[in-house]
C-alpha cells in the first residue's frame, strides 16, 4: 500500500505555503523523521519530516512550487518491497486541487462547490439553561437584617461547615479577616488549612485554585478586588472556563472567584472597573452579581455548590448595606433566575448589583410623577434570564438597560439587543441604557460623580422612553 | 530585626557636609509632607486610596544621589516621596492627592498615579507589581538608544511574588539591561509579615538564579543607601546589566490610611522610631560631625514646613477640574497619514 505525504500545516495559522525544496528524490528509501523536505510559511522556512517509513515512490509537486494548499499531496511513499512505478496518489483531486501551479484543476476544484449540496452542517440550537424558581419561603417565615458582608461569610461559612472539600483563599483573608473583612472569624473556626493567606500572586494562585478544583477540591479564590483579577484572567478563562469543554466532558471545574468588582470610593482608573460584560462574555462561566444581602448568601451558596466555575462579583459599596436575610436553614437562591424587586406598569428598570438600588430608588421618584417602573435585579448575568425581562418589556412596552460599567459592548447592549430581537412589537419606544462614561474613572471628585451612573440618570433616562406616553 | 544595630554602623562617613545637609532637607520634607497629607486625609480633603511612605525616606533619598540628568524612575502606589525626591513640585503633588486641577494629573490620577515627564519620573502604578516590567522597558529604551541611562525600578516586598517580577529579571539580565530593581523591603505586605509571604525572605537572593547580582542595605541609613546605590547604578550605566538592592526599611503608618495595623506590634514600631529612625540617625551624625547646631537644623526644619504650608494651601485653594476635563486625554486626537 502507497502513503501519501501530505502538505504539512506548519503553524496554527497556516493554509497554504511554498514547496521549497526536495531534500530526498524518487527511488530514496526513507525512515521515519528523516527531514524529507523544506516549506516556507509567513514566518519562516520549515522542515517536513517522514512520519512513515517506505521508498519515495513518486513527487507530485515539485520544488518551487508556491501557494501549495495544507493538506495537498505532495508526494507518494511506497511501501517496503512494493512496485515503485505502480505507486500512485490515492486521491488525484486534492493534489490537483491543492497546486496551484495546475491551474486548470483548481478552477474545476471551485466551480465544483455549488453544485454540491450544502456541505456546512447545521448547528443544532443552543439548549436554553433551565430556569428554576426561586424557592417559597414558609408561612411565617422571620427576617434578620444583615449586612451582605456578613451574608456572604455566613454563606462561605456554611458550605464550608457542610463540606470539608471548600476552602478559601487569598490575599488577606486568614489572619487580617480579608481586607473587606468579608472572610472576618472564618480562620477561626476552620483553621488555616482551609482559610489560606496566599503571596500577592494572583495569576498564581487563581491558577493553583483551578487546579485544585480540577483534583475534586472546592475552592473559594478571593480576589481582593476584580480589578486585581486582570493579572489572572488567562487562568479564569482559558482554564476554568474551557477545560470541560476541552475534556469532552471529564474535566470540570468547581471554583468560586469571588471579590468586588466596579467602582469604590475615589480610588482612580486602576482599581475602579465594572467587568460585568467581561466576565459574561465568555461559555464555560457562570456570572454572579448580587445586589441584596439575601440574593448575596442564597446565590454564593449556589455558587460554592454549583459543579462550574462561577465568577461572583460583588460590590465594595454594598458590604455595608443591611438587608432582611430569611431566617431558614440552608437558604439558595437558583443561579440564573432574574428576580422583579417591584412590579410596574409602565417602564421596566433591568439592573445589576449596586444600580439596582438606582433603580430602585429611581422607581419611587418616577411613582411620584406618575410613571409605574417595574424594577428587574438580573442578579445571575450568564445564564441570563432574558424571559423574566420579556415578560416585564411585553407589559410595560418600555425598557431601561443600567449598569454601572461602561456602556460600550457592555450588559445593556445585549439585554437592549435580545429584547429588540425577541419583543419588538411590544416596544413603544427604543430602549435606553444608562451606564458610566467611557472614559477611565477620575479620581477627582466633581469628575468622578460626573462619570458614574446614578438614580439621577435612571430617572431621566425612564423619563425619556415614556416621552409622549401619558 | 530589619535594620543592622547602631554599634555595627562604624564604617568612616563618606559623604561631605552638604550632601549631609542636603540629604537631612530632603528627608525631612518627604516626612513632613506625607504628615500633612495624612491631616488632610484625616479632614476629609484627600480620598480613596493613600499610602504614606513615612520611615522609609532614607531609601529614595540615598537613591536619587546616585542618578543623572535623563535617569528614570517607576515605583508602586507609595510615591508621593519618589516623586518629591525627583524634584517634581510639592504643590503639584499635594493638589493632585486632593484632585483638584492644580494637581500633576490634573485630578485625574490621585495619589497613586502621577507621572512627570519633565523630571522622568514614571508612576505611580496600583497594580502591584506592574512597574517592574514597565521600569525594565525603560531601561531597554535606553540601551536601543544608546544611551548610559539608567532606570531604577522600586517595588514592595509583597510585590516580589509577583510572577512578571521574574519575567522582567530574566528579560533585564538576558539582554544586559540598566536597569536597578529597588526592593524597598518594609517588612509587611499590607498585613501580611515578610516570613509568611515568601519562602526566600532574603530578597535581594531572588535573582540568583537569573544570575542578577543583588545586596542587602540598611534602608534605614541614607548614606549607606546611597554607597550601595551608586555601587548599583555603575553596575547598570557600565553595560553589565541589572542590580538588585534590598532595602531594609520600614513603614511607621499602616499600610493606607484605612488600615488599622493590628497585624503587629506598637512596640515594635517604636522600638524602630526610636533606635532606627533615618532622620534622626542623620541628624545626629550631622551634629557630632560638627557640620551644623541643632538651632541651624531647626532653620531648615522651619524653611520644609513653609514648604509643606505652602503646598497644603495651593492644594486647598485649587479649584476642582472643570467638567469638559472628564473627556479629555482618553486618547490622543492626532491624525495619522
Ligand atoms: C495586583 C494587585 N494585587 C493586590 C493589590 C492590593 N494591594 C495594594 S498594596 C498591597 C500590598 C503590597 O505590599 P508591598 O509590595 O510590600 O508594598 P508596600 O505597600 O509595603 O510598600 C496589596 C495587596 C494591588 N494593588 N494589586
Ligand atoms: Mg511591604
Amino acid at each position: 500500500m502507497s502513503v501519501d505525504i501530505l502538505m504539512p500545516a506548519l503553524s496554527p495559522t497556516m493554509e497554504e505555503g511554498t514547496l521549497s525544496k526536495w531534500l530526498k528524490k524518487e527511488g530514496d528509501a526513507i525512515r521515519s523523521g528523516d527531514v524529507i523536505a523544506e516549506i516556507e510559511t509567513d514566518k519562516a522556512t520549515m522542515e517536513v519530516e517522514a512520519v512513515d517509513e517506505g521508498v519515495l515512490a513518486k513527487i507530485v509537486v515539485p520544488e518551487g512550487t508556491e501557494n501549495v494548499k495544507v493538506n495537498a499531496v505532495i508526494a507518494v511513499l511506497a511501501a517496503d518491497g512494493e512496485d515503485v512505478t505502480k505507486a500512485a496518489p490515492s486521491r488525484p483531486k486534492a493534489d490537483k486541487a491543492g497546486a496551484v501551479s495546475d491551474a486548470d484543476s483548481v478552477k474545476e476544484a471551485k466551480q465544483a462547490v455549488p453544485e454540491q449540496e450544502d456541505p456546512k452542517p447545521k448547528t443544532p440550537e443552543q439548549p436554553r439553561a433551565a430556569v428554576v424558581k426561586d424557592p417559597s419561603l414558609p408561612e411565617g417565615t422571620t427576617f434578620t437584617d444583615t449586612t451582605v458582608r456578613d451574608a456572604l461569610r455566613d454563606a462561605m461559612a456554611e458550605e464550608m461547615r457542610k463540606d470539608e472539600r471548600v476552602f478559601v483563599m487569598g490575599e488577606e483573608v486568614a489572619q487580617y479577616q480579608g481586607a473587606y473583612k468579608v472572610t472576618r472569624e472564618l480562620l477561626q473556626e476552620f483553621g488555616d488549612r482551609r482559610v489560606v493567606d496566599t503571596p500577592i500572586t494572583e495569576h498564581g494562585f487563581a491558577g493553583l485554585g483551578v487546579g485544585a478544583a480540577f483534583a475534586g477540591l472546592r475552592p473559594i479564590v478571593e480576589f481582593m478586588t476584580f480589578n486585581f483579577a486582570m493579572q489572572a484572567i488567562d487562568q479564569i478563562i482559558n482554564s476554568a472556563a474551557k477545560t470541560l469543554y476541552m475534556s469532552g466532558g471529564q474535566m470540570g471545574c468547581p471554583i468560586v472567584f469571588r471579590g468586588p468588582n466596579g467602582a469604590a470610593s475615589r480610588v482612580g482608573a486602576q482599581h475602579s472597573q465594572d467587568y460585568s460584560a467581561w466576565y459574561a462574555q465568555i461559555p464555560g462561566l457562570k456570572v454572579i452579581a448580587p445586589y441584596d444581602a439575601a440574593d448575596a448568601k442564597g446565590l454564593l451558596k449556589a455558587a460554592i455548590r454549583d459543579p462550574n466555575p462561577v465568577v461572583f462579583l460583588e460590590h465594595e459599596l454594598l458590604y455595608g448595606q443591611s438587608f432582611p436575610v430569611p431566617d431558614v436553614d440552608d437558604y439558595i437562591v437558583p443561579i440564573g433566575k432574574a428576580a422583579v424587586k417591584r412590579e410596574g406598569t409602565d417602564v421596566t428598570l433591568v439592573a445589576h448589583s449596586r444600580m439596582v438600588g438606582f433603580a430602585l430608588q429611581a422607581a419611587e421618584r418616577l411613582a411620584e410623577e406618575g410613571i409605574s417602573a417595574e424594577v428587574i435585579d438580573l442578579r445571575t448575568l450568564r445564564p441570563l434570564d432574558t424571559d423574566t425581562v420579556i415578560e416585564s418589556v411585553k407589559k410595560t412596552n418600555r425598557l431601561v438597560c443600567c449598569e454601572e460599567g461602561w456602556r460600550f459592548m457592555g450588559v445593556g447592549a445585549e439585554i437592549a439587543a435580545t429584547v429588540v430581537a425577541e419583543a419588538f412589537d411590544w416596544l413603544d419606544a427604543p430602549p435606553v441604557r444608562v451606564h458610566q462614561k467611557d472614559v477611565p474613572l477620575p479620581y477627582a471628585a466633581n469628575l468622578e460623580a460626573l462619570s458614574l451612573p446614578n438614580a439621577d440618570d435612571i430617572v431621566e433616562a425612564a423619563r425619556k422612553v415614556c416621552e409622549g406616553a401619558f | 530585626m530589619a535594620t543592622k544595630p547602631k554599634s555595627a554602623k562604624k564604617a568612616p562617613i563618606k559623604a561631605t557636609k552638604a550632601e549631609m545637609l542636603a540629604f537631612y532637607r530632603e528627608m525631612l520634607l518627604i516626612r513632613r509632607f506625607e504628615e500633612k497629607a495624612g491631616q488632610l486625609y484625616g479632614m476629609g480633603k484627600i480620598a480613596g486610596f493613600c499610602h504614606l511612605y513615612i520611615g522609609q525616606e532614607a531609601v529614595v533619598t540615598g537613591m536619587q544621589a546616585c542618578l543623572k540628568e535623563g535617569d528614570q524612575v517607576i515605583t508602586g502606589y507609595r510615591d508621593h516621596g519618589h516623586m518629591l525626591a525627583c524634584g517634581m513640585d510639592p504643590n503639584g503633588v499635594m493638589a493632585e492627592l486632593t484632585g483638584r486641577i492644580g494637581g500633576l494629573s490634573r485630578g485625574k490620577g490621585g495619589s497613586m498615579h502621577m507621572f512627570s515627564k519633565e523630571k522622568n519620573f514614571y508612576g505611580g502604578h496600583g497594580i502591584v507589581g506592574a512597574q517592574v516590567p514597565l521600569g525594565t522597558g525603560l531601561a531597554f529604551a535606553n540601551k536601543y538608544r544608546g544611551n548610559d541611562n539608567v532606570s531604577l525600578a522600586y517595588f514592595g516586598d509583597g510585590a516580589a511574588n509577583q510572577g512578571q517580577v521574574y519575567e522582567a529579571f530574566n528579560m533585564a539580565s538576558l539582554w544586559k539591561l540598566p536597569v536597578v530593581y529597588v526592593i524597598e523591603n518594609n517588612m509587611y505586605a499590607m498585613g501580611t509579615s515578610v516570613e509568611r509571604h515568601a519562602s526566600e525572605t532574603e530578597l535581594y537572593k531572588r535573582g540568583i538564579s537569573f544570575e542578577i547580582e543583588g545586596e542587602e542595605v540598611d534602608g534605614m541609613d541614607v548614606l549607606a543607601v546611597r554607597e550601595a546605590g551608586e555601587k548599583a547604578v555603575k553596575h547598570a550605566r557600565s553595560g553589565k546589566g541589572p542590580y538588585i538592592l534590598e532595602m531594609k526599611t520600614y513603614r511607621y503608618r499602616g499600610h493606607s490610611m484605612s488600615d488599622p495595623a493590628k497585624y503587629r506590634k506598637r512596640e515594635e514600631v517604636d522600638d524602630i522610631r526610636s533606635h532606627h529612625d533615618p532622620i534622626e540617625g542623620l541628624k545626629s551624625q550631622i551634629i557630632e560631625l560638627g557640620h551644623a547646631t541643632e538651632d541651624d537644623l531647626k532653620k531648615i526644619d522651619n524653611e520644609i514646613k513653609a514648604i509643606v504650608k505652602e503646598a497644603a494651601d495651593f492644594s486647598l485653594e485649587s479649584p476642582e477640574p472643570d467638567a469638559s476635563e472628564l473627556w479629555t486625554d482618553v486618547l490622543i486626537e492626532e491624525a495619522v497619514g
